[in-house]
């Protein structure tokens, strides 16, 4: 009799660990600080972990079939350089806000869809493909750029990442939309369960008709659109674009993935508790700021949450 | 003579998420006895033994081996004591040579250098392989083996790990009797050196063949113990299932019709060589051979599974185009594969995932999934199947062998195609379940559906089969008819000797 109700225990506790893990840090840091659980702060949570948000919500489909995207952060770079450089005021180069955004988009995309077709078709390993494409953009982003900022935006353009709507930033509006489409599309569609099949047993997928290969590349596109769209929002939000912007995103974004419970082995997982694994990143950055903590002892916090996280998940798998 | 007991197991206990897998199970073994151990899938022997190799802790109970009472935390503390086991689901380095995985962890070192001794390596792994007149290079990686050499070689490890009780999960299951009667020579050695073998197998006439005592287990629960002499295969079926077995195979009504399936020339180099035959509507073709005959490889060109160099392949007429196996799939050919775990299930998904992935389009609109279908098609399933498990939502790796291979049937079944291509469909697969599994292939043939059936189990061909053809090294070299079929004219035909 104890032992069903141990078990029944462990299993909510799996289940549910991250929330209640989200929830005990949230109210440990309400009582340590008066500044933490303001209206204003919890905007500007909310606000700093969108652009992070949207990059971690692409690498969930990635994780979940058992692969990696190292290329996020260089991704998210290029596409705000090119979205920037066509949203220059009063520039020749300058165009309308939507083709602008539609090119730094695409870019991330095109680079997402060579590192699909180098894993999936040419049976790369997603590690190495990705952590070329990474220094590769990079590289691009650097002769893009010469090397410098661009900066001096038209009002369209600085819109999306400094607007709001309704007392809500639109980078937030345009996490959660994005978060939207990543559940349904995750959980709810034909796409999502091929995606887990994959992620479970490639072999099995494939003996039970489903194209593995084509399922493959497009959860690296979607990636790549995901970084595409963080891109030009946090390229808007901090009125510059830089060839050296969101180097380490790809940590953070496999931080949010794994801390909210998506196995990296793949088959397993989803895109909610990503973002309360995002989330959960983003209060503990968020409070050690206003305790004036300094960010490099941020940096050893937030890994041993990582690590927390994952020695969990191995203990859920193991019962 | 005094028979000394060499290992007791008393009492144990052993529970899993939502499944009682022992409840206080008591089994004795004596030096030098080969022990059966039977019972239905999910009746808890894998799991007992397991626990004896150390792999799983009991909940409560005791191990006494050879007179001290012992505690495994590990499998390497079962193996230090003389327990080895030989696994019904085969676990070895894929990417490791045979010689490699026979001495994993005690390999041959070059003096003091702990260099490893390679050549020594592969004459050791030759001299264990050819006791076991097993004729394969010990250089060979595993991943080039099949199901059947993959068994071998585990057995030829546990020889050589020089222990006093070997347990042997399902040890012939892939292997042809050719073999079978080869491994029995070499447990009546072990027999006279003293060595115990727990015996685990649903072969029932193999079993009043090579053991000395056998205990049956059922839903956990140990029911009996008995001498082989002192008992008969119907009173262990009774015990095992709990009621009387009059009738093995169900009656056969289907009455064959047209020609469905037309295979033609197919070939590969090497390994297939233009292969051809038809099936019927209604008809269960059976395709009988030993190990190596290319029966697997041919279901597999057929299902889109692996490329074929030449053949056609026609349903009805037409000629189809079959490059994998969504093609087949939506030609209505359907394969439930010969290896389970890593062809046939995602074992991290849960049973409705499991049953519902080959047939997503039929519950999908507008590219979002009816759950409330799947879930109930699901549930129709693990009635019409009698699948033993928790519910739609429990997870498949959780289940016992035969259940899983229920869940792949499950999930063919719910594509309705009309050729069934079945490859060794009831391997590893109690008694009672089978039974059932023969019902639902005569069901389907007389919804006439064309049965396409690998089996290396002669009573099943015998007994399910309209007509067989078999196969040897790569060529059909005979076709037989129902009333014909006889076990020496298959394994005449098998064995590549004319009539």
């Amino acid at each position: 009799m104890n032992k069903t109700l141990m078990n029944r225990f462990s299993l909510i506790l799996s289940k549910f660990g991250i929330i209640i893990a989200f929830a005990a840090v949230f109210t440990v840091l309400s009582i340590a600080t008066p500044y933490f659980l303001t209206l204003p702060n919890m905007i500007t949570v909310l606000r700093q972990i969108s652009f992070n948000g949207i990059v971690a919500l692409g690498m969930t489909f990635i994780i979940v079939t058992g692969g990696i995207d190292l290329s996020v952060g260089s991704l998210l770079c290029l596409a705000g350089l090119v979205s920037a450089h066509y949203s220059v005021a009063g520039s020749g180069s300058e165009m309308p806000l939507a083709i602008a955004v539609l090119a730094g988009v695409l870019v991330a995309t095109i680079f997402g869809l060579i590192n699909g077709l180098l894993i999936a078709k040419g049976k790369l390993p997603p590690f190495i493909v990705t952590m070329a494409t990474m220094t590769i953009v990079r590289g691009i982003s650097l002769v893009y750029s010469d090397g410098r900022p661009i900066t001096g935006f038209n009002n369209g353009y600085k819109e999306i990442g400094q607007g709001s709507v309704l007392n809500i930033p639109i980078p937030v509006v345009i996490f959660g939309v994005m978060l939207l489409i990543s559940v349904i599309l995750l959980k709810y569609s034909k796409f999502g369960r091929h995606v887990f099949a994959v992620g479970g047993n490639e072999k099995a997928a494939i003996a039970s008709g489903i194209n593995a290969a084509k399922v493959q590349t497009m959860v690296y596109v979607i990636g790549g659109v995901m970084c595409g769209i963080a891109g030009v929002a946090l390229t808007s939000r901090l009125n510059a674009a830089s060839p050296q912007a969101a180097e380490g995103y790809e940590l953070d974004a496999i931080a949010s993935v794994v801390i909210g419970g998506t196995s990296l082995s793949g088959g397993r997982g989803g895109v909610l508790g990503t973002v309360i694994g995002a989330l959960l990143i983003g209060i503990i950055g968020n409070g050690l700021d206003i305790m004036n903590v300094s960010s490099y002892y941020q940096k050893i916090i937030k890994g041993c949450i990582i690590l927390l996280a994952v020695f969990l998940d191995r203990k859920n798998i193991k019962s | 003579m005094i028979m000394k007991t060499i290992l007791s197991m008393n009492h144990i206990c052993k529970q899993f998420p939502g499944v009682k897998a022992l409840d206080d199970v008591s089994l004795e073994i004596t030096e030098g006895e080969v022990h059966a151990l039977v019972g239905e899938n999910g009746a808890g022997k894998s799991t007992l033994m397991k626990i004896l190799a150390g792999i799983y802790r009991l909940d409560s109970g005791e191990l006494i081996l050879d007179g001290e009472t012992v505690k495994f935390n590990a499998s390497i503390d079962a193996l230090q004591h003389g327990v080895a086991m030989v696994h019904q689901e085969l676990m070895p380095l894929m990417d490791m040579t045979i010689a490699e995985n026979i001495f994993l962890g005690r390999e041959p070192v070059i003096g003091k250098s702990g260099i490893v001794n390679r050549k020594q390596m592969v004459q050791d792994a030759k001299v264990f392989l050819d006791k076991l007149n097993v004729d394969i290079d010990p250089r060979k990686r595993m991943r080039d083996l099949n199901v059947a050499q993959m068994q071998l070689v585990e057995i030829a490890k546990a020889i050589s790990c020089k222990a006093k009780i070997i347990i042997m999960d399902e040890p012939t299951s892939a292997i042809t009797k050719k073999e079978c009667d080869n491994l029995f020579v070499q447990i009546n050695e072990l027999r006279k050196n003293k060595v115990s073998i727990i015996y685990i197998s649903h072969k029932l006439e193999e079993i009043f063949e090579i053991c000395d005592r056998i205990t049956v287990l059922r839903d956990g629960k140990k029911i009996s113990v008995s001498e082989i002499e002192k008992t008969d295969v119907n009173r262990i079926i009774t015990e095992m299932v709990g009621r009387e077995m009059d009738m093995i195979f169900p009656e056969g009504t289907a009455v064959p019709g047209a020609t469905l399936l037309e295979v033609k020339n197919i070939a590969i180099k090497g390994l297939l060589h233009s292969i051809s035959f038809h099936v019927r509507h209604g008809e269960i073709l059976g395709i009988a051979g030993l190990m190596g005959a290319g029966r697997t490889e041919l279901a597999e060109c057929i299902f889109g599974l692996r490329k074929r160099d030449s053949g056609d392949i026609i349903k009805e007429g037409n000629l189809l185009n079959i490059q994998k196996p969504i093609d087949a799939i939506k030609n209505g050919l359907v394969l439930v594969p010969e290896d389970r775990k890593s062809t046939g299930l995602n074992l991290i998904a849960n049973v409705e995932d499991n049953i519902s992935v080959a047939n997503l389009d039929n519950y999908t609109k507008y590219g979002l999934i009816d759950q409330r279908g799947i879930r109930n098609s699901c549930n129709d399933m693990i009635k019409k199947l009698n699948i033993k498990t928790t519910g739609y939502g429990q997870i498949v790796d959780n289940l016992s062998g035969g259940n899983q291979q229920k869940i792949v049937f499950g999930k063919w079944l719910l594509t309705d195609g009309d050729v069934i291509i079945l490859d060794d469909p009831t391997r590893g697969i109690d008694v009672y379940a089978k039974y059932e599994i023969y019902t639902i292939i005569q069901e389907l043939a007389k919804r006439g559906k064309a049965i396409i059936m690998i089996s290396s189990e002669m009573p099943e061909i015998i007994g399910l089969c309209d007509r067989v053809i078999v196969m040897c090294e790569g060529k059909v070299t005979g076709e037989i008819g129902k009333e014909e079929l006889s076990q020496e004219r298959i394994m005449r035909y098998a064995s590549g000797i004319a009539t």
